[in-house]
């Protein structure tokens, strides 16, 4: 019994603070450092091809030669597609979804979190469901519906409308207007304020962090979407970055003298607000806001 | 700094149930409906066994259930209906003859090799990717969860990938790929003939783990979330009981974070079963020869270019039921067994 302890006390002694020997940190931060190197080339390869004037593919491409930079590429792919009218049309794209989420979105959280009402466990439960249903397989439905039978292919609203209220951010509303302490709506209840009046006035300001979470989780989904606005618009002035990038990827990029450099410009204009966007608010990307929204 | 450990308003009570339908206090108090009694109170009691206490949560849900209806609940019906149904696109307002055509469409469809194909190279994907996601998150979550320095600007690397637009990463990866790329430059005779995009044994695993890479980021989120969940005294004890790095991380963490191991399970596959921008623009349309072809790529060849949408519900269907399958299997082998 006693040997036991005393080994014990023996190894704890030895112990690093948390139990990790020299070997097992530097371990980790090679896997860690390996991973970020892993996960970031691929973007400084992105900005570094869209500057170079003669694609190097080889090992010393990566690092260019300063003579080798120009702006030719974002040029040459704004003569082919037009890059203002795409990002403008993924803006507005994008924009509708932020109105609607935010709008739509806060009124249903609101109703999930602070009103009791026959249907609300069965909304929250659709909301968690509605996630799990992969959208690509509602492309012939929805096409058919939007495109043929309302007639709104080649617009924004046709574009927007699949996508209008994105269910995650429903449920994140939902969570943070649960943690608000009921005894302020209480208060002001009984003094007479309406609920539009509790919502706009107490409950908004005290959940802000939660519309920022919100809103840049809601803005990757439409800025990057691709298969949807692919089907719905034909007319090349009305489509997103997206898919207007991805046209010239699969068509016409074979006629051109630096395809790659020109594809790499205009990926770097379609991910650049993103990851600045991201990286910006990255702190309000954080596992439990969105864990819980996944979740419920 | 935020560290993803100490967010404040983490745990979160779930009230749900306190949200339940309350109006059955009302009951057996008359039939007020038709009786006509002028008397506000009377009114608001019936609104009340119907509506539940706070009528107005209906009124502020409408537009989402509006939504979920229009866009979720009936293309799904719709789309089960198309399938059994002699249907192709017609004109705005024109009312063509929709006959019965029982399971034709399913037949059409599975009678074309392409198909049956297609449905392989989903299997082969997920057999890469649904593995190595799961594994390569779950390693980089936890080494990310006990890191001190440079944890936002590791956080922030990868899960760039994920908010990234697949069409925007897609051509650094074509870039990166192709014959005379960058990774054929560095493996020099070493490299794939033909080259990893043409090659009918390699299109598709490069697919899975370039869709590995580009989720990695969400999933390592959800890891982490989970992570926080795991009780800390089981790691101290299991250290007094002797338990090294390697032996605490398979007998605590795994099975701590075991529904977020269900959770990055079935997203995964769901999203695997939804693949389609990889192989339009990464390969070319599926090539080559149909090798990384995959079932919603050729849904859209079938349906919506060559005007087939019956035929392509169909395969839409069998992908749905596959995939519930799929997620069936997984929850009984990974989900909570106890209780």
């Amino acid at each position: 019994m006693t040997e036991i302890t005393q080994e014990r006390a023996a190894r704890m002694h030895h112990q690093r603070p948390h139990g990790w020997s020299r070997a097992q940190l530097v371990l980790r931060g090679v896997v860690l450092g390996l991973g970020a190197l892993v996960f970031l080339f691929p973007f400084y390869y992105m900005v570094v091809g869209a500057l170079q004037k003669d694609p190097d593919p080889t090992l010393a491409g990566a690092f260019p030669n300063p003579s080798n930079l120009t702006f030719d590429n974002f040029v040459n792919v704004n003569e082919r597609i037009n890059l203002g009218t795409g990002l403008i049309n993924s803006g507005i794209f994008t924009g509708g979804v932020l109105l609607c989420t935010v709008i739509f979105g806060v009124l249903v959280g609101y109703a999930l979190a602070m009103l009791k009402w026959r249907g609300a466990r069965a909304t929250f439960a659709l909301a968690l469901l509605v996630q799990v249903i992969p959208f690509q397989l509602l492309q012939i439905p929805l096409y058919v519906l939007i495109a043929r039978d309302y007639g709104l292919a080649d617009t924004h609203v046709g574009m927007i409308l699949p996508f209008a209220i994105n269910s995650t951010a429903v449920i994140i509303f939902r969570q943070y207007f649960l943690q608000l302490p009921k005894e302020l709506f209480e208060a002001a209840r009984i003094d007479g304020a309406g609920e539009i009046r509790l919502l706009w006035s107490i409950a908004l300001p005290l959940v802000r962090p939660a519309l920022v979470t919100a809103v840049l989780l809601t803005f990757i989904g439409p800025w990057n979407e691709f298969l949807w606005p692919f089907l719905i618009t034909k007319d090349a002035a009305l489509q997103p970055l997206a898919v207007s990038l991805a046209n010239y990827i699969s068509t016409v990029a074979a006629s051109t003298d630096n395809p790659f450099g020109a594809i790499l410009a205009g990926a770097v204009v379609l991910a650049a607000p993103v990851v600045v966007l991201f990286i910006v608010f990255q702190r309000y990307f954080v596992s439990n806001d969105l864990g819980s929204g996944v979740k419920g | 700094m935020t560290s993803t450990v100490s967010d404040p308003r983490a745990p979160v009570p779930s009230r749900t149930g306190a949200t339940g339908p309350a109006s059955g206090k009302g009951k057996g108090k008359g039939k007020g409906k038709g009786s006509g009694s002028g008397s506000p109170r009377a009114k608001r009691s019936v609104a009340h066994r119907i509506f539940g206490r706070q009528p107005l949560g209906l009124l502020f849900s409408s537009p989402y259930l509006l939504f979920v209806l229009a866009v979720f609940a009936f293309p799904i019906v719709y789309s089960v209906w198309i399938s059994f149904h002699d249907f192709f696109f017609a004109a705005p307002g024109a009312n063509p003859d929709r006959p019965f055509v029982g399971l034709d469409n399913y037949v059409a469809a599975f009678s074309n090799p392409a198909v049956i194909r297609s449905f392989g190279n989903v299997g082969i994907f997920l057999l890469i990717n649904v593995p190595l996601t799961v594994v390569l998150s779950l390693l980089l979550a936890s080494a990310l969860n006990k890191v001190v320095h440079a944890r936002t600007f590791l956080r922030v690397s990868f899960y760039v990938p994920y908010v990234t637009a697949s069409v925007a990463v897609v051509a650094v990866w074509l870039f990166l790929f192709n014959g005379n790329g960058l990774v054929n430059s560095i493996l020099g005779p070493l490299a794939p003939s033909p080259s990893w995009l043409i090659n009918e044994n390699l299109a598709m695993p490069v697919i899975a783990i370039y869709v590995t890479w580009k989720q990695l980021g969400f999933y390592i989120l959800l890891y982490l979330a989970a992570l926080q969940n795991v009780p800390k005294e089981l790691y101290e004890s299991a250290a007094t009981d002797g338990a090294g790095r390697i032996r605490q991380f398979f007998s605590v963490t795994v099975p701590g974070v075991r529904p977020a191991t269900l959770l990055v399970l079935l997203v995964s596959t769901v999203t695997g079963a939804n693949l389609f921008t990889e192989p339009y623009l990464l390969t070319g349309g599926g090539g080559p020869n149909g090798a990384s072809a995959s079932p919603v790529l050729l849904m859209y060849q079938l349906g919506i270019q060559q005007g087939q949408p019956d035929v392509a519900s169909a395969i839409g269907v069998v992908l749905v039921i596959g995939v519930l399958i799929i997620a069936f299997i997984q929850n009984r082998l990974v989900g909570e067994r106890d209780s």
